[in-house]
Parts: structure tokens; C-alpha cells; sequence
């Protein structure tokens, strides 16, 4: 919920101030598939959070982003479809993660 | 339709009091380990034990977080520590600490004179692995009574974290749980993590996990 309103403050702030009666469809925004948000909760909580606000009736789109991973000793680079943090080519647990802890908003888009 | 740019992380503001906490402990040489767990996997009985090995000689204060209630608290006060209980039903019922309740939580610890404050986080294995406090350390504390699997079911968690207690192996012979199964999973998320051992009510296994503690405040002192 926290994470909802954080959305709702950010995405309202960004609403440009030379527009009149604002009115935001759509906020896009990106989750890694290794942060701890769950799209559907936080689809509910975002409607909850955007009431009385500039955002209320905005819908929510989630893109999801896969877990990449390089490996430090052999430079392999791999997507991790399930939570083995081990390198596909050396079996190294040494790995940088390079992708899936994005909790980013994108953008807001408004109607015309 | 038009769209504007944002490109912001949402816990933009969190991180960047995290970061001035951070700081803020840091000019004090006051190391800072946040420890986390679901519900009842023994947090406060493992800090109760820890206060009573380490105070007085290292100056401890303690963060708790709890949604309610003072009872840890009242439990952890025994020790001499200084300790603050947060009840983050105030905060709207939270199920983590956010880096803004830290700093106001450590308002009132005299910081030159300590040399680590442990938070106590509110048990839960989700949300508190996504929001960094301005600690220098995490710790996790699985207890076997929850299953060998957890690791894998929550990678957040283990993955950000730098230390694991695998606790009440005071159990193990009631219990059919594969410690080293458990320790296997651990090491999938995060291969170079110590793993200790121990019972927060026995005492066994707390010697190692006491080692690596008193090893980080000193290295934060030098």
C-alpha cells in the first residue's frame, strides 16, 4: 500500500502545470520479477490510493522485468527463469544482477 | 493520449533519507544491522541473548518494529539497552520500517556514545527486503519449524540480506526438517552468505553468529 501511495505522489507531481483539468489515464511502470510487488496487489491498492486525487479512474500498466544476471568470474550473461543464482556456463554463485529489482515509474500518459 | 516521461524510481524518497541515515550513523562509527524474519522465528529472544553477551561492552540500542504492542520492548529492556518501539499502526499499519521512521526512531539515542544499533524490523519476509533503512548489514532468521523452502519461496529477502540464522535447532529432533537442505537453499539465493546455527533458548550455535557481530562493530570502530 505504501508503495501504491508512492506511485499515486510521484505520478501526480509529474503532471506537467501548464495543463488544465489534468486528467490521467494511464501511469506505466516497471517491476522486476524479484521485487517484492505483486502486479495484482498492487493494481488494487493503486486504485484505493488514486481516489480524491488527480489520478483517480488512471488505470495501472505493469511491465514486468525478467531476472538477467553477469557472472563475475566468466562474464556470462543469462536470464533466471526460476531463483538459482548460479551461472549457466561456469556454475559460479558469484552474479551481478542486472535486471528484476526495478520498482521505476516510466511514465504518466494524459488525456488530450 | 499524450505521454510524459517520468523515469523515477518509485522509492526514490526512501532510499535518499536511507542514504542520510547512513551517513548519519556512519560519523558516529555506529554499525547498523537491520534483522528481519516472519513472525515468531525468534528475533527477540535471539536479541534478548544477544544483549546479555554483548552489553556493556558494546553500546547497544535497539529499534523494534511491531505493528502493535510494547511487548518486545518490555522484553528487550532488561538488558540495559536503550530501546525505541516503534508501532507502526501509527504509521498506518505498515508492515516494514521505512527509513523516515529510523530517523525519527534514532532521535533520541546519544549516537557518539554507541557502538551498534540493532532494528528489530516487523516480521514479515516481503516487504521489509525492499526498503533499505540506511543500515550497513541484514540478517535473516529462518526458524526449521517454517520448512526448508522458504529461501526459494521469498529470494528477495535472502538475496539482499548478509547473514542467515537458521534457529530453534533445539527442535530438529521433534521436527522432520533437512537442515541441510534448508542451509542448500539459502546458498542457491546467495551462495557466499554465512549461515549459523543456533537456538535462541538454549544458547547453542550463538557463539559464531556473536563473532561475526562483534567482528562488524569492530571493523566499523578501525
Amino acid at each position: 500500500m505504501g508503495i501504491a501511495v508512492q506511485i499515486v505522489e510521484i505520478a501526480a507531481s509529474s503532471i506537467p502545470p501548464d495543463i488544465e483539468n489534468p486528467s490521467v489515464e494511464r501511469v506505466n511502470i516497471k517491476v522486476g520479477k524479484l521485487s517484492a510487488v505483486v502486479p495484482q496487489s498492487l493494481k488494487f491498492c493503486f486504485e484505493i490510493a488514486t481516489k480524491d486525487t488527480p489520478l483517480e479512474g488512471a488505470s495501472l500498466s505493469i511491465e514486468e522485468i525478467p531476472v538477467t544476471t553477469r557472472c563475475r568470474p566468466c562474464g556470462h550473461q543469462q536470464t533466471l527463469t526460476s531463483p538459482e543464482f548460479k551461472c549457466a556456463s561456469c556454475h559460479s554463485g558469484d552474479l551481478d544482477i542486472l535486471s528484476g529489482r526495478e520498482l521505476d515509474i516510466d511514465s504518466i500518459e494524459l488525456a488530450e | 493520449m499524450k505521454e510524459v516521461k517520468v523515469v523515477r524510481r518509485v522509492l526514490d524518497a526512501n532510499e535518499t533519507m536511507a542514504e542520510a541515515n547512513r551517513k548519519r550513523f556512519s560519523e558516529n562509527n555506529v554499525f547498523v544491522l537491520n534483522i528481519m524474519s516472519s513472525p515468531g522465528a525468534g528475533k527477540t529472544t535471539l536479541l534478548e541473548k544477544t544483549l546479555e553477551a554483548i552489553m556493556p561492552d558494546i553500546r547497544t540500542a535497539v529499534i523494534v518494529g511491531d505493528i502493535c504492542t510494547t511487548n518486545d520492548a518490555d522484553r528487550l529492556a532488561k538488558s540495559g539497552a536503550d530501546i525505541v518501539q516503534v508501532n507502526t499502526d501509527e504509521f498506518g499499519g505498515d508492515c516494514h520500517l521505512a527509513a523516515h521512521v529510523i530517523e525519527n526512531a534514532a532521535s533520541g539515542f546519544d549516537l557518539a556514545n554507541l557502538d551498534l544499533l540493532i532494528v528489530e524490523n516487523v516480521g514479515n519476509l516481503v516487504c521489509p527486503a525492499e526498503f533499505d533503512i540506511g543500515e550497513n548489514a541484514r540478517a535473516v532468521v529462518l526458524s526449521i519449524t517454517e520448512g526448508e523452502d522458504k529461501p526459494l519461496k521469498y529470494p528477495l529477502m535472502f538475496r539482499v540480506c548478509d547473514v542467515a540464522l537458521l534457529n530453534k535447532v533445539d527442535l530438529l529432533p521433534h521436527l522432520e526438517f533437512d537442515i541441510a537442505q534448508a542451509a542448500a537453499n539459502i546458498r542457491q539465493i546467495n551462495p557466499d552468505m554465512p549461515v549459523f546455527e543456533t537456538s535462541s533458548s538454549t544458547g547453542e550455535g550463538l557463539t559464531p553468529w556473536l563473532d561475526w557481530l562483534k567482528q562488524k562493530v569492530a571493523d566499523k570502530k578501525s
